[in-house]
């Protein structure tokens, strides 16, 4: 596999969310807009990337026995560190997002990761692989925060394009369930072709 | 009066998965039976209190005293992981029918998001102790409502003609989001 398959399939044909089913909870939760999809998106990239690339590094010097916690204080730091600079920077986002940031340590797809790719591969290829995987979830989370944006609240990105409120109920919580029901239907669909 | 409260609120209104969205993983996950829907609810109300109690007294009389608040993240999962392994031992020596029961639901606990999730807002929300205890109590009761009752209506599923590309986790989501509609009925009584 080269590097370019290796970027690539994290965006489409192993996209963690529409063809994986992992990390549902924050995709959920922070796709109420489509800029917390994004940030929460980006948030998780840096996390994917940092961890991937120390794990990778230090898989050599990590008994077999203890890797999974091993892992989970590598991914805990990296968040640690994402949550501290956006409570100084985006304060905003950050309250928006709230619990979520934290909870980007027990997210399937980075421990998912870091176990099958990054514990393996060489570190360069770590890299390219996190932040495809990273770039996978952005894009289905920014997908879906567009789709419940416009229909819930008629703007995208926060630009209005249609006069009144929308239908609430889709930026609400039962929206977000059935937004990602039908989105990965239409992923099924169009595999099966 | 302020218990009843905190019961309603995380059990009915505040529904975890459903309107918190905390949890979705293993509530699309083991919701195809009811019988293992039981033994997930179980093995989760377990350990959510008990990490309540232990990440509590850790955050107050350990990381508070030091100053280290910036270390919750790392600490609490770590004591989450760490506490569902003895929870296993434990239960492996003590009593073999409740290991039985819930052993296998065990390891999946850890990366529940809900564990971690609860944990960190009883501190956000600066519950005393038995608060906390109460909060997680009951959220992990709403826990167990919604997968129970997801549970048995995916059982139904396996009569019903559903086009192709919606089996599985889409039906479910959907269907989710329908419980959801509904659990927002509940929204206003506190």
């Amino acid at each position: 596999m080269n590097q370019f398959q290796n970027f690539t399939k994290g965006l489409l044909k192993e996209n963690p969310i529409l063809v994986m089913v992992l990390g549902t909870c924050p995709t959920l939760a922070t796709t109420s807009s489509s800029l917390n999809g994004l940030g929460m998106g980006l948030a998780t990239t840096f996390v994917l990337i940092g961890s991937n690339v120390a794990i990778s590094l230090l898989s050599k010097f990590i008994p077999d026995k203890v890797r999974i916690p091993a892992y989970i204080v590598v991914i805990a730091s990296f968040v640690t560190v994402v949550d501290l600079v956006m409570q100084a920077y985006v304060p905003d986002l950050y309250n928006t997002l709230g619990i979520f940031i934290p909870l980007i340590v027990v997210n399937c797809i980075v421990l998912g990761r870091a176990e099958a790719f990054a514990s393996k591969n060489t570190v360069w290829s770590s890299f390219i692989d996190g932040f495809g995987m990273g770039l996978g979830f952005t894009l289905a989370l920014g997908v879906l925060g567009a789709f419940r944006e416009m229909l819930g609240s008629g703007s995208i990105f926060g630009y209005k394009f249609l006069p009144g409120d929308g239908i609430l109920v889709f930026i609400l919580a039962p929206g977000a369930f059935i937004a990602l029901g039908y989105m990965i239907a239409l992923v099924n669909k169009i595999k099966q072709k | 009066m302020e218990y009843i409260l905190i019961i309603i609120s995380a059990l009915l209104v505040n529904n975890i998965v459903l309107a918190q969205f905390l949890g979705v993983c293993p509530f699309l996950g083991v919701s195809t039976k009811v019988n293992t829907s039981l033994g997930m609810a179980a093995a989760v109300t377990f350990v959510m209190v008990l990490a309540t109690i232990v990440t509590y007294l850790i955050q107050v009389y350990v990381l508070d005293k030091l100053g280290i608040g910036f270390m919750q993240t790392i600490t609490f999962i770590l004591v989450i992981a760490a506490l569902v392994q003895m929870v296993e031992i434990v239960l492996k020596k003590v009593s073999q029918p409740l290991y039985q029961a819930l052993g296998i639901f065990l390891p999946l606990i850890t990366t529940n998001c809900a564990v971690l999730g609860v944990a960190i807002l009883v501190i956000k929300k600066d519950y005393n102790l038995l608060e906390g205890v109460v909060f997680s109590a009951s959220t992990a009761l709403g826990f167990g409502l919604a997968l129970i009752i997801l549970a048995g209506i995916r059982e139904q599923f396996e009569l019903m003609d559903i086009p192709k590309a919606m089996r599985g986790v889409p039906i479910s989501l959907i269907t989710a989001g329908i419980l959801a509609l509904a659990f927002m009925g509940f929204t206003g009584i506190v």
